[in-house]
């Protein structure tokens, strides 16, 4: 990372920490934010963060560890999270983590070389009733099938699309 | 989303909107407690704790400062009906939390969301502005002097174990969610030391509830020991799954009935963490007295393997351990080596009555409700259905895939 990109991730960290308080309680709240800004928490912000609230960077690191929605190495721009929990598993979730894998030539736990899908699995979703369940970043999806699979990616798709053209215009 | 259209009605849309907070704010503490006592609600979440004596309890408790958290990491696999409530009846679990407040002289209501119901948020916090700008949060509430409450969420972050509450509480002050010894409990020490009550989000929609309606209303249905109404999440092979709400008490047999489930050969009560009842006890009771759940009911048709269910419960344990006792971190990944011992037939009774003997030190020496209860599943299938599980030669067999 460029120099410059460090400073402005610390003021960014240290704003935060102003922002939510510097009290431990905040650590996951920061976190959150890191990663939402970042797509990922890494080492260098968790040193920064580590050292806006006082604690050691270890501390933060086994919280980082402990949470399945916070990580260390950059995901996609889209994370889908498949249920694998039984109710799912009743409706057969199975035929769509296949249909997954092959839309996105990735095996879950992977993310695709373009880094725009992370594919991973995930416990009960709350949407037993409803499933097969997929999560993709915030949003939920029911009733997923197979032959579904592909308009959803490409659905994806056509956001990035717009969100990359959004953000050029921006700059 | 669009929820089903087979959901049954349910009670809380029949409540009138902060009639409860506005009875309530003109009780004295004692006596706001006492109605709560009338109804003989025991909590929501599925340890059936009777909230009248935890919010008792965290009103004596000595402190300036104590906390009202709503639980709402509803992570139970087959449990999806809180998220119904907060989509469909928040300004309740609201009103109650503030009913709580006002209880136990409290000030601050957290709600602890799980991560993955970040898409409710934007909803959520519309009702908490739109409770503040109608003096139903805040400072004097309705007008009553001194009586400051307010409600901010606090996200979670993918961990099922958070849901314990001792281990949510150490999630909220930023620590890994590794559940705590009780005692001391959280009525006394709780988030930040603090006196805190941890309640489920429906414990919350029907305290408000039981305030509009009378503690009377309440401990009139039901059964004498599990008073009231109760809601279901009802998943798998029935032909209308969805949330459906039932008095305490109510048979297995009948809720199948309702559900379209009569034909299932097994259902599992309470989630991954509660027991399967084989189709020759559906004539018992859900309620605390008989078969305890927090509402997660999973039907199996007479086609499931047992096996698939009990390796998938484990799978998720194992997952979802904290790791940090024994019993639980190295016990569960050995009942799963089990399951997938009988499938392929190769599990001798001798052994199989070794995994029972492990599972019953597990539910005796682990040290929270997660490991306590994680072999639940495996036992009762163990148990009940010797005659699917033993010999399995690869091939298809009655009762099997
Ligand atoms: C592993 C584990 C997970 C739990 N998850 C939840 C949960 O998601 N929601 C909940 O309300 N209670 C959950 N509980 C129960 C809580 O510890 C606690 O008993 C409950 O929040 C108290 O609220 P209630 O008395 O209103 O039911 C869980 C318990 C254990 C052991
Ligand atoms: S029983 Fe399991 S989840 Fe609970 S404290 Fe022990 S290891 Fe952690
Ligand atoms: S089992 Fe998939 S959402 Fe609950």
């Amino acid at each position: 990372m460029l120099v410059t990109e460090r400073d402005r991730m610390k003021d960014q960290i240290y704003a935060l920490a102003d922002q939510l308080g510097r009290e431990r309680s905040s650590l996951i709240p920061i976190l959150q934010e890191v990663q939402k800004a970042y797509s990922h928490v890494s080492s260098f912000a968790m040193q920064v963060i580590a050292d806006a609230l006082g604690i050691h960077p270890v501390e933060v690191n086994s919280v980082v560890s402990f949470y399945s929605f916070l990580h260390t190495e950059p995901k996609g721009r889209f994370v889908l999270r498949l249920c694998r929990t039984i109710s799912c598993l009743m409706n057969h979730s199975e035929k769509v983590a296949k249909q997954l894998e092959n839309e996105l030539g990735v095996k879950f736990g992977e993310t695709t070389p373009d880094g725009k899908f992370s594919l991973e699995y995930t416990n009960c979703l709350g949407m037993c009733d409803q499933g097969p369940a997929l999560l993709i970043n915030d949003k939920i999806y029911t009733h997923v099938t197979p032959d579904k699979v592909h308009g959803l990616i490409e659905e994806c798709r056509a956001i990035f699309g717009v969100h990359a053209m959004q953000q050029k215009e921006g700059h | 989303m669009i929820e089903p259209k087979n959901k049954n009605k349910l009670t809380f849309a029949t409540i009138e909107v902060n009639a409860g907070l506005k009875k309530a704010i003109a009780l004295s503490r004692a006596d706001i407690i006492g109605e709560l006592k009338e109804s003989g609600m025991k909590g929501r979440g599925g340890a059936g704790f009777p909230t009248s004596v935890k919010w008792n309890l965290a009103a004596a408790a000595k402190g300036e400062k104590k906390y009202v958290v709503c639980n709402a990491d509803e992570g139970e696999p087959g449990t999806f009906k809180d998220r119904l409530i907060l989509t469909d009846y928040a300004d309740l679990v609201f009103e109650g939390m503030t009913i709580g407040g006002l209880a136990v002289g409290s000030d601050e209501g957290i709600v602890y969301l799980r991560a993955e119901y970040t898409y409710l948020v934007a909803h959520l916090e519309e009702v908490l502005a739109k409770r503040r700008k109608d003096g139903l949060l805040g400072k004097d509430i309705l007008g009553k002097k001194g009586f400051n409450f307010d409600i901010h969420l606090h996200m979670g972050a993918g961990a099922y174990v958070c849901g314990e509450e001792t281990a949510l509480i150490e999630s909220l002050e930023g620590h890994r969610g590794e559940p705590r010894n009780r005692p001391p409990f959280p009525v006394d020490t709780g988030f930040n030391g603090k006196p805190t009550i941890v309640n489920n989000v429906e414990t919350f929609a029907w305290a408000a509830a039981i305030y509009a309606k009378g503690g009377a209303w309440f401990n009139g249905l039901g059964t004498e020991k599990s008073t009231g109404l109760k809601l279901f999440s009802i998943s798998g092979d029935c032909e209308f799954p969805g949330v459906y709400e039932f008095p305490m008490g109510i048979t297995v047999a009948d809720l199948l009935k309702e559900v379209g489930g009569s034909e299932a050969k097994a259902v599992q009560i309470g989630g991954a963490s509660g027991h399967c009842v084989p189709a020759a006890d559906f004539n018992r009771a859900i309620a605390f007295e008989d078969i305890a759940t927090g509402g997660s009911i999973i039907v199996f048709g007479p086609d499931r393997d047992l096996l698939d269910i009990a390796e998938n419960f484990l799978e998720f344990f194992c997952e979802e351990s904290c790791g940090q006792c024994t019993p639980c971190r190295d016990g569960n990944p050995k009942l799963l080596e089990g399951v997938q011992l009988l499938k392929k037939g190769e599990c001798s009774m001798q052994y199989l009555n070794e995994l029972l003997s492990l599972a019953e030190t597990m539910q005796l020496a682990s040290k929270c409700g997660l490991g306590q209860s994680s072999p639940n599943a495996f036992v009762s299938i163990a148990t009940h259905f010797k005659a699917e599980i033993l010999g399995r030669t690869g091939k298809a067999m009655q009762g099997g895939k």
